[in-house]
């Protein structure tokens, strides 16, 4: 009898273990999140306010709107490298093409989102018509759209006088700032093609196994590039929601903003081997690396500290996702 | 050492997710015996090799190695005691070559310089010792996968295994290739070591083993000398049933059954040569021949996933000139691939998802996909085929290989389609499964689609099909009909002694 128990005991043991590592791999980013947001909450007064809750959205924005472009990209297989390089060059354009065009403001941020999708179509085309790798593809054109923005700038700052061209980056609707509110669409709307869509279907399939999806009659190349164009578009917005922030556009302005996309999604939990993820990851993924920042500005904790942690958080999470493959292999 | 037993096993279990692959398993492998494991797909076969090898680790129960209880944790600890696995797809480092690969971690030499006469005098040893003949310098992925595995079992040896488990090691070899790994096996027993030999081909077990273990469900059904079996027996063992491998009725199409399927002199060097021939609506059309003999390859011409350097394709009288399978498919021609894990499903995906992907168009309305419609079109036919899963929006990697093949058949009659290519159906599913696809293949062909049935198994094209078209080196040599299909015949003709250019 004592043997049967012993032998219960370790079964259900090794049940309770096998669900953690199940759970912590599919939702390890939401209770790191609760976790980390309720620490938050007792350690700082300000933390749990609207006006860091507001705040902390409208930082997250433009980051978190990449992530979500990004995400399609991940899951159907590919990599964007370039969203950094892209989305200054969208503000640059937009500020040019306010500033020297006489454009009106809409008609010049429009612009500027375009000239990112002009960036993600080239990037799409290059890795499936050029078959280039997609890390170098994005790599390439990352430093090709530096150059030619450094190029249409010679180097300068380009400043936009007036407050008018501050509407989108810093105007407000219930004092909502409009980012957040952009970035709420675009994640609904992707969400939305994802979820519901053919089109999405088929990001899921080219990234899972391409060979099964072109067998089953599945125009990949298409599906793959498209995902480089939504990012491209999500980069130019980003761009222009940046530039609009400032009023200044500057060739090497979001020089780097590439990793904290990246980090945003993989700490999601969107995997990089391409087929599975989703939207609502990439969204919490983006808080999550915002909050890790916020946090150690409110508790007055030096700086310098926070890209450490965040650098072994997103080496933590990608192992931790490794290691429940291999248990569930 | 000690005694017969050379490996014990006490009470194993092990479960995988909710999936019990092996429970509360006795057995003893006698030292310098060879041991096969016969079972269906699922049947546990596998998982027992893989956890004497060390791969997996059991839940339960007792492993006992020359008398001593072990617990291994990885494959390496397993080899420190001479066990070693061979697993169906060899694991060489491919541009290195054979000596570099057979050496691999026990090179000799002195602080890692590698004494390379040393190693040659090692190899000639052992090439003398085992009679096997391979040239050390070629790189290994040069090599074709019956030299890899050869390769496997060279650097099995030099490791000092004294058992090797080897798991379906002959699915990928030709006949030819087959027998001489036997006398490969057999001389390895002679001179001492214990061979697990896991393997779902039962007259190639019976004419090896020296043992035989049948398993179900996990469980050991019986252990017996393979001198005290037959094919029937091992069937009803397996099966815990006794059974005939029959295959249905054959129906023959209608004389005037119109052409649906046309090809004339296509080709694609160098696998597809010239190859030409019809099928009528409702005809079962076999396509035989040797593994390599360019069969799959006329398939994927067909279909559009290589494209032909010659030849047309007609599809009910229409010219087909399909560049990508896309194309095919509007035509309603459908094609089950020979590997259903690499170029059939999305694993990760739902069972729903995988049927309804190329007929997305069907169940979408302005791009967005009509779940419901999806769900009943999709659930239905799940249902029909007797997909067994715990619901339509289960993942596809859940599924055992026979519910996932018939997931792709589902694929393929969500919209009847003209002209079936079935390679390889029941590559790797259980027996249960065969007959159930059996009935499908038959069931099209009743409905009027015209099928295409490619096999390496030789009974299952001469049990089906109406007609049967024999490939050799890329070309059909011969096309036997009505008293003209037997076993004979097909081998004949798929091994001719003549060179074809």
């Amino acid at each position: 009898m004592a043997t049967r128990t012993e032998a219960l005991e370790q079964q259900v043991g090794r049940a309770l273990r096998r669900l953690d590592v199940a759970v912590v791999r599919d939702y390890g980013v939401v209770i790191a999140f609760v976790a980390l947001f309720i620490t938050l909450s007792i350690s700082s007064d300000v933390f749990f306010t609207w006006e860091n809750m507001k705040n902390l959205s409208f930082q997250t924005a433009p980051i978190g709107i990449m992530a979500v472009g990004g995400t399609l990209v991940f899951i159907a297989g590919g990599f964007d490298l370039s969203v950094g390089a892209v989305s200054a060059f969208a503000g640059i354009i937009a500020a040019k093409t306010y500033v020297g065009t006489g454009t009106g403001l809409w008609g010049s941020l429009i612009i500027g989102a375009l000239a990112g999708l002009g960036c993600g179509i080239a990037n799409g085309l290059l890795v499936t018509v050029g078959r280039v790798n997609a890390f170098i593809a994005t790599l390439a054109m990352a430093i090709i759209v530096n150059g030619v923005a450094q190029v249409i700038t010679s180097g300068n700052l380009v400043s936009v006088e007036g407050d008018r061209f501050t509407t989108l980056g810093l105007g407000t609707a219930g004092g909502v700032q409009y980012p957040v509110f952009v970035w709420i669409a675009v994640a609904l709307v992707c969400g939305f093609l994802l979820w519901l869509t053919k089109f999405g279907r088929y990001v899921y399939a080219a990234g899972g196994n391409a060979e099964a999806a072109r067998l089953a009659g599945v125009r990949v190349n298409v599906v793959r590039a498209t995902t480089f164009a939504v990012s491209g578009l999500c980069a130019g917005i980003a761009g222009v929601i940046l530039v609009s922030e400032v009023s200044t556009a500057q060739w090497d302005a979001n020089r780097g903003i590439e990793f904290d996309v990246i980090t945003a999604i993989v700490l999601g939990g969107v995997s990089l081997l391409g087929g599975e993820g989703a939207i609502w990851r990439a969204v919490l993924g983006a808080f999550f690396l915002q909050m890790i920042g916020n946090g150690f500005n409110l508790l007055g904790t030096s700086t310098q500290w926070q890209y450490v942690i965040k650098g072994v958080i997103l080496a933590a999470a990608v192992s931790l996702d490794a290691w429940a493959r291999r248990r569930r292999a | 050492m000690s005694g017969r037993a050379h490996v014990e096993l006490r009470g194993i279990s092990k479960r995988f997710g909710g999936v019990r692959a092996l429970s509360d398993v006795d057995l003893t492998i006698e030292r310098q015996s060879i041991h096969a494991l016969v079972g269906e797909n699922g049947a546990g076969k596998s998982t027992l090799g893989k956890i004497l090898a060390g791969v997996h680790r059991p839940d339960a129960g007792e492993l006992i190695v020359d008398g001593r209880g072990v617990a291994y944790r990885s494959p390496r600890d397993a080899l420190l005691d001479g066990i070693t696995i061979i697993t169906q797809e060899p694991t060489l480092v491919p541009h290195r070559s054979v000596l570099e690969n057979v050496f691999l971690g026990v090179e000799s030499g002195i602080a890692g310089v590698v004494d390379e006469r040393a190693t040659a005098r090692r190899f000639a040893k052992l090439v003398a010792d085992t009679g096997i003949e391979l040239a050390p310098r070629r790189p290994a992925h040069s090599l074709r996968v019956a030299d890899q595995q050869k390769v496997e079992i060279l650097r099995a040896i030099v490791r000092n295994a004294k058992l090797i488990v080897m798991d379906e090691p002959t699915s990928a070899l030709t006949l030819d290739e087959s027998e001489r790994l036997f006398d490969l096996i057999r001389r390895l027993r002679d001179l001492g070591t214990t061979i697990v030999y896991v393997s779902h081909f039962l007259a190639e077990v019976l004419g090896l083993a020296d043992t035989v273990t049948v398993l179900r469900d996990g469980r050991v059904v019986r252990t017996a000398p393979a001198a005290e079996e037959s094919p029937r027996r091992l069937v009803s063992a397996m099966l815990g049933r006794s059974v005939e491998l029959t295959f249905p009725d054959k129906e023959p199409p209608p004389a005037d059954a119109p052409v649906v399927l046309s090809v004339r002199g296509l080709s694609r060097p160098p696998a597809v040569h010239e190859v030409s021939f019809e099928i009528r609506a409702g005809e079962i059309l076999g396509l035989a021949g040797l593994i390599g003999s360019g069969r799959s390859e006329v398939a994927r011409a067909v279909f559009g996933a290589d494209r032909p350097t010659a030849g047309v394709v007609e599809v009910a009288g229409k010219p087909l000139r399909a560049r990508v399978p896309r194309h095919a498919i509007r035509r309603g021609v459908a094609m089950l691939p020979e590997d259903r894990k690499t170029q059939g499903l999305l694993m990760l995906r739902s069972i729903l998802d995988n049927v309804t992907l190329p007929h997305l168009d069907d169940v979408t309305r302005a791009g967005v996909v009509d779940v419901l419609a999806e769900r009943r079109e999709g659930g239905e036919l799940v249902r029909s085929l007797d997909v067994r899963a715990s619901s339509p929006k289960a993942a596809v990697t859940t599924l055992s290989g026979g519910n996932q093949q018939k997931v792709l058949f589902a694929r393929w009659l969500f919209r009847t389609p003209k002209v079936f290519i079935a390679d390889e159906p029941t590559r790797g599913v259980d027996v249960g499964a065969k007959l159930a696809i059996y009935e499908l293949i038959h069931g099209l062909a009743r409905q009027g689609i015209g099928v295409l049935l490619i096999s390496s198994e030789h009974e299952e094209v001469l049990g089906l099909a109406h007609r049967v078209l024999v490939m050799r080196a890329g070309r059909i040599v011969a096309e036997l009909e009505g008293d003209a299909m037997s076993e004979d015949a097909v081998l004949h003709a798929a091994f001719a002694t003549e060179r074809v250019a």
